[in-house]
């Protein structure tokens, strides 16, 4: 038994269970995963994508439709590098969706493509569930991981094996500068996936990692949760 | 009317028209002197580069008669008619067919038949028009022509002029060693005793024509008119490749054409990223294309050839049945551009350049390598707007970025902030009066990250109050 320390309690995790539920995402399993934001305007699914990308020298593709460049941005180039990708990207910019898919599906069945990844922005007709259950099996016949960034969709059915929602959280502190954003977090919640629990992470990125799949770091939210969703309740009630 | 090129002391006259001929306007006048003369004239840019290259499509084009056709300086061609002649009705039949068939064309000819092609070619631009010169009466022919017939230097030519040698029978009698004694510093293709001995037939003068192209051609000839292509493309694809891996080839450029029963013809390309002579996936790549390709009332001839093609030899996969991946990317590159086009689909290229929506620029990925992405020690957002979008600022700072601004209607309240970086305007690229800018990191308080700019500053000089634009978006 360890003493607590006098910063806080310390707990000892005797089941390892607990340590083997946290996915990792970045390991490569040759899967269909839908990613959600969680708000507009953010960039932190794209984050979170890049940093579950592999080091290798065949080419990632990024499909993306005219409405979700116009909403997000483009994936800007420049920013790669120092997020740790070093992977070369192929990019592909259509208008419409289908042609997204269209394209994404011709990915998801080439071999030489470490992943694909498609941007769609909105919940367009042609993404439909059967849309999905046709890229998720195609990437599983070729292993190739195919990644679907939904913007501005509140969760339309889909076939994906994982499904993550990202939402940004207040960075965390810089370590010179008390005025400045620091390091990204993020809240990642997967909130569907075959053969696993649901569960909500705080997760974070880090550039220097050596190998790629510690490249995302996915911790588990201190704090007692239900405590924490009480909270303005409580202060509610205080204040009427 | 003449044409223009550039001369040492301005624009010369490089070709007249018939007209202004007649008014005694020659080549290599000045087009002011010419202009002060004839205040009318009509002057137009000549195209030395087009000309020569018009003149190889002709010389291509008359192989008709003969296969060894070759284009002769800028002006001319010289056709090996040998063993060719009696195909049309003797040598002087096949002149008048040669002359016929270049005015359908709109070209007007002067033609000459010599033993020698020295000589042709003398008679052709000296000789009076359509001569046709004998074996035998080679000297007698071109004795009265000017030893610039000759075609030698002009330093050369006047030197022979002012010995009193004007014509090429004066030459002719002047001992040959007198002449070899004179001349034996110049090289043999400006030696007037080589030329001579060459259009005499003295001296061997082989004419080297370059070989016609392979092309790589697969048709299909149909008995009645159709109207759907796909049926006969598995044939094609089948008979090209069949070609193809006989010299061992693979296409890089493929071109299929229908020519339709009323005469017009349709055609579509496919380039493709690497060489291939795999039948089925050419066959996926031309699917792909036929759907705005308009058939009209059917055609009944459909060619499917390989414009340009290149070395492929026969290649093993891995012994452990692995597949070569790259040649996997190549067949889906062309896929994707088949079917999205070629400017979809790109790489990014690098530009050294401060702006950052100048840095990166796409390269079409069917002809380029990915690049090599340059260090960036500055923080830069994953995902750039284009072009910036303004924002609304509803409390603004003295110093730093707004403390609420407004984008796309939604208000934002800013937590931290970093800054500023400057970015200058490039003085050597933008248009005078670009504002400067001042990017900031901003984090609001949900924990959106964004990446504002400021245009300008106060009293710059250089336009109103700055305006704050929003540039891109952190992870």
């Amino acid at each position: 038994m360890i003493p607590d320390s006098p910063l806080g309690q310390v707990i000892s995790l005797s089941s390892k269970r607990l340590l083997q539920d946290v996915p990792s995402p970045g390991a490569g399993d040759a899967v269909l995963r839908d990613v959600l934001s969680g708000a507009p305007f953010d960039a932190a699914v794209t984050g979170f994508v890049l940093a579950c990308l592999p080091d290798s020298a065949a080419p990632v593709m990024w499909v993306s439709d005219r409405m979700s460049r116009r909403e997000n941005g483009r994936l800007y180039g420049p920013a790669l590098a120092a997020f740790g990708v070093k992977v070369p990207i192929l990019r592909i910019e259509v208008s419409h969706p289908r042609d997204v898919l269209w394209a994404m599906e011709e990915g998801a069945g080439c071999a030489g493509l470490a992943a694909v990844v498609g941007e769609i922005h909105g919940a367009p007709e042609v993404l439909s569930f059967t849309a999905t259950k046709r890229l998720a099996l195609r990437s599983e016949a070729a292993e190739v991981p195919v990644w679907l960034i939904r913007s501005g969709d509140h969760g339309a059915l889909s076939a994906a094996r994982e499904r993550w929602r990202l939402t940004g959280l207040p960075s965390a502190r810089h370590p010179w500068n008390a005025q400045a954003p620091g390091e990204a977090i993020w809240e990642a919640e997967l909130f569907r996936a075959r053969g696993r629990a649901p569960g909500t992470w705080r997760a974070s990125h880090d550039p220097a990692a050596r190998r790629p799949q510690d490249r995302l770091r996915l911790v588990s939210r201190s704090g007692d949760g239900s405590l924490a969703a009480d909270r303005p309740a409580t202060a509610d009630l205080a204040g009427g | 009317m003449v044409l223009a090129r550039d001369g040492t002391h301005g624009p010369v006259i490089h070709a007249v028209s018939a007209e202004a001929a007649r008014r005694g306007i020659g080549p290599g006048e000045r087009i002011v002197d010419v202009q002060a003369i004839h205040p009318d004239l009509h002057v137009e840019g000549a195209d030395p580069a087009g000309d020569v290259k018009l003149l190889d499509r002709v010389a291509q084009w008359a192989r008709r008669w003969c296969p060894w056709t070759v284009r002769d300086g800028e002006e001319g061609i010289v056709m090996e008619i040998t063993g060719a002649a009696h195909l049309f009705g003797g040598e002087a039949a096949m002149l008048r067919d040669i002359s016929a068939r270049f005015r359908m064309q709109g070209l007007t000819t002067r033609l000459a038949v010599a033993p020698t092609r020295g000589a042709a070619q003398m008679l052709a631009r000296f000789g009076a028009g359509g001569t046709l010169c004998g074996p035998e009466d080679i000297e007698v022919a071109i004795a009265p022509l000017p030893v610039a017939a000759l075609r030698i230097d002009p330093d050369t030519e006047r030197l022979l002029q002012r010995l009193g040698l004007k014509t090429l029978g004066k030459l002719m009698e002047v001992p040959r060693v007198a002449l070899m004694r004179r001349f034996d510093w110049l090289a043999a293709d400006v030696n007037p005793l080589v030329l001579l001995d060459r259009a005499l037939g003295k001296l061997g003068d082989p004419l080297n024509a370059p070989a016609d192209g392979i092309r790589t051609l697969a048709r299909v000839r149909l008995a009645e008119p159709v109207i759907d292509p796909v049926p006969h493309l598995d044939a094609l694809a089948e008979d090209l490749c069949r070609q193809m891996s006989k010299t061992e080839q693979g296409a890089r450029l493929l071109r299929l054409t229908i020519y339709r029963v009323d005469g017009e013809w349709r055609s579509r390309d496919v380039a493709l990223a690497q060489a291939s002579r795999d039948p089925a996936h050419l066959l996926r790549l031309l699917t792909g294309k036929l759907e705005g390709i308009d058939p009209g009332f059917g055609f009944d001839l459909l060619t499917l050839e390989a414009l340009r093609v290149e070395p492929l030899a026969l290649h093993q996969d891995h012994l452990d049945g692995r597949r070569d991946a790259s040649a996997d990317v190549a067949a889906l590159l062309d896929r994707l551009t088949a079917k999205l086009g070629r400017e979809k689909i790109s790489w990014s290229a690098w530009v050294e350049s401060h702006l950052p929506e100048r840095v990166e620029e796409r390269v079409a990925a069917l002809s380029d390598a990915p690049a090599a992405a340059p260090a960036v020690m500055r923080t830069r957002p994953l995902r750039l707007l284009e072009p910036p979008e303004e924002v609304a600022v509803l409390y603004a700072v003295p110093e730093g970025p707004p403390a609420r601004f407004r984008w796309r209607r939604v208000s934002f309240l800013t937590a931290r902030h970093e800054g500023p970086e400057r970015i200058a305007p490039e003085w050597w690229r933008d248009r005078p009066g670009t504002r400067l800018r001042d990017y900031y990191r901003v984090e609001v308080t949900d924990g959106r990250r964004f990446w504002l700019f400021r245009e300008g500053i106060l009293g710059d000089g250089r336009g109103g109050d700055p305006r704050w634009f929003l540039h891109g978006i952190f992870a």
